[in-house]
């Protein structure tokens, strides 16, 4: 399949070439032309008021794999140290409906860690544990991990993968892809099975956040894809729940690559982001160390976390790892209040799946009221001590 | 030394903007750079030549105006720079992509890859790992700082969600980085002069003997469905009045919920 400008219906009008993300049309001769950047994600077909550009079908475009023979959603489920990470259990939560959707069942992964772990996730909702214990897995090595998955996925044939994307999920899982020549989706937001064709619909951001894409992979399987911490909520978890745990042997593993050393920086900036209940966050309005130190009292007040924006982060306000969107932390606290912060949407990704938004800007017009639940309108100045101080009545 | 950067010319994304009415494009004017953090893969390829001595070899997959980025990256002190393109890498992702990079490569040869972590404007972080696999070589990811390099093996530091690891591994082999492993230097003025005399050798997929199978829109497992603006919430409410009732509302709200 390709998609073509036609000669002969292009007016060279141009409207077209804004349309483009990836920037693969251009103006060429007087006519507008799709280069090498183009992603086939079919934006300006409908741009274009002259029907110039057009969907072509190439031969071997029929060619349906068969993909039949996979069945069954699986789950990556990450541990460091032996303790299996939060992200998983959010992962089973995601799964599990998906196999409900396609009727099928949940198996996780878990590679290193103990029995009493595995038995964790069936408690949390998974049917099935494929449990390699062998110690090569207890730290984290590429190699090792990319190697046991693939070949677990190659005997057992699942339809859709999820692995969290944290920096071991998002490291080795894109090796796994590469050797099984099927399609990885990272970062994903929100996954669903479309109705007609039973593929999974993977959405994720793109551009910064800026534009969402809907990613599908169609005539490979597994369905691959990483999903953000905290996007995903959890199933209910049932101590009494019990499930199957296979253990798997570690065979014809090699390992190039040796962990010397494991350092844990737990500095006070580990705030614990992504598990707080409340989280204040400062932005560019805050104006300055003074401006941010009432966040921090307001923080205290509720017994919050202290978030920030990129625009605080940069200006030396806040550690970077407070900064909360795309290239900081995604959270979903049950209450997120924004203080001075605009609302870029490289901020809003990280945090719109929070419960409960409030948003103090004196700009009536920031876009960070579009996702508010309530919004407050004034000077942070003003408001910030009369809020401390009546939470602090209210306290007594 | 043979030292390889894989970089990416992008958008410069933070301005890219899209019309929530028509779904399209507010791009005017947005300029094309070298994805950040892969100028800071360029950087450290540099410190390791400085150090070791060797060559380094910027590698760049895109159309022909990414000749550009190549050039940009020999004017920071890269020795060549080599541009793999054809029409026939159209609508590539990062399966198709990785496999053209590793074809590339190896026609190359190399003894340490360095990429960025991930490209701003696909975010995906998959084309530096990937690209380790097809060439059967070992890769370790966000790497944040390079403790030592000798001619067979390296010693990093990977960054982990609560610290970081220390990885040692043998030559050849594969490096992603983030930002904080050094400050990239500026482009001197003979840098400038070499980069503008520089011959930029352009491979196309025969020279790379890649598989029409294999690359561009038919290697691709993954398919862009659509595009669309994130959404916003309908349930919102603007509070109103002085600034003191505001508060007091608020106040109220919180405590409705039973927060305080």
């Amino acid at each position: 399949m390709r998609i073509v400008v036609t000669t002969e219906g292009c007016t060279g009008c141009g409207q077209c070439i804004d349309s483009c993300p990836y920037t693969s049309l251009v103006m060429k001769d007087g006519k507008a032309f799709i280069n090498e950047y183009c992603q086939f994600c079919r934006n300006c077909l409908s741009i274009c008021p002259e029907g110039a550009i057009v969907e072509i079908a190439d031969e071997g475009d029929a060619e349906q794999a068969d993909l039949s023979a996979y069945k069954g959603v699986w789950v990556f489920a990450e541990q460091r140290g032996g303790k299996i990470a939060p992200v998983a259990y959010e992962l089973i939560g995601a799964g599990g409906k998906l196999a409900h959707e396609l009727k099928t069942d949940l198996s996780a992964v878990l590679l290193g860690s103990t029995a009493e772990e595995a038995k964790e996730l069936i408690r949390w909702g998974a049917d099935r544990v494929y449990h390699a214990a062998d110690p090569v897995f207890g730290t984290f090595n590429d190699e090792p991990y990319a190697q046991m998955l693939t070949s677990l996925i190659r005997q057992h044939k699942p339809e859709i993968v999820l692995a969290g994307a944290t920096p071991i999920g998002r490291s080795f899982v894109p090796r796994v892809a590469a050797r099984l020549k099927t399609g990885l989706t990272a970062d994903c937001t929100a996954l669903e099975i479309d109705g007609e064709s039973g593929h999974l619909l993977q959405v994720r951001p793109a551009f910064g956040g800026n534009i969402m894409a809907t990613i599908l992979c169609p005539n490979s399987r597994p369905q691959i894809a990483t999903v953000r911490p905290r996007v995903m909520k959890r199933a209910q978890y049932d101590a009494n729940r019990t499930g199957e745990i296979i253990p798997v042997a570690a065979e014809n593993i090699t390992c190039r690559t040796k962990v010397l050393e494991t350092v844990k920086e737990a500095s006070e900036c580990m705030v614990n982001l992504q598990d707080a209940e409340f989280i204040i966050s400062g932005g560019r309005g805050i104006g300055g160390e003074k401006g941010f130190a009432l966040v921090r009292e307001l923080a205290d007040v509720l017994g919050g976390a202290v978030g920030a924006s990129r625009a605080a982060v940069d200006e030396g306000w806040a550690p970077y790892s407070h900064q909360v969107g795309q290239t900081g932390k995604t959270v979903c606290p049950r209450i997120y209040i924004a203080c001075g912060i605009s609302g870029a949407v490289q901020h809003l990704v990280g945090m719109q799946s929070s419960d409960i938004i409030i948003a103090i800007n004196k700009n009536p017009e920031a876009p960070i009221f579009n996702v508010a639940t309530y919004g407050l309108v004034g000077d942070l100045n003003e408001v910030l001590p009369l809020l401390i101080k009546k939470l602090k009545e209210a306290k007594q | 030394m043979k030292i390889i950067v894989c970089i990416k010319q992008v958008p410069d994304t933070a301005e890219v903007r899209i019309n929530p009415e028509t779904n399209t494009l507010i791009r005017e004017g947005v300029p094309s750079i070298i994805n950040p953090y892969d100028v800071h893969a360029i950087e450290a390829a540099l410190q390791i030549k400085e150090k070791t001595g060797g060559t380094v070899t910027v590698v760049t997959m895109g159309p022909p105006q990414a000749e550009d980025a190549l050039r940009e990256a020999i004017a920071m002190g890269a020795d060549e720079g080599k541009l793999v393109s054809d029409r026939a890498f159209a609508g590539a992702d990062t399966w198709a992509t990785s496999y053209a990079l590793y074809k590339a490569i190896g026609k190359i040869g190399f003894d340490i890859i360095l990429c960025g972590k991930q490209a701003i404007d696909g975010d995906t972080a998959q084309v530096g790992p990937e690209v380790a696999e097809f060439l059967n070589i070992p890769h370790i990811s966000y790497v944040r700082k390079i403790e030592e390099v000798t001619d067979a093996s390296l010693r990093v530091q990977r960054l982990m969600d609560d610290g970081y690891d220390v990885v040692e591994a043998a030559l050849p082999v594969l490096l992603t980085v983030v930002k904080e492993i050094n400050v990239p230097r500026l482009p001197s003025l003979k840098g400038k002069m070499a980069a503008k005399k520089a011959v930029i050798e352009k491979l196309d997929r025969l020279a790379i003997g890649a598989e029409e199978e294999n690359v561009g829109l038919k290697g691709s497992p993954t398919q862009v469905r659509n595009i669309f603006a994130p959404q916003v919430k309908a349930d919102r409410k603007i509070l109103e009045g002085s600034v003191e009732e505001q508060v007091a509302a608020l106040v109220r709200e919180i405590r409705g919920l039973k927060c305080v």
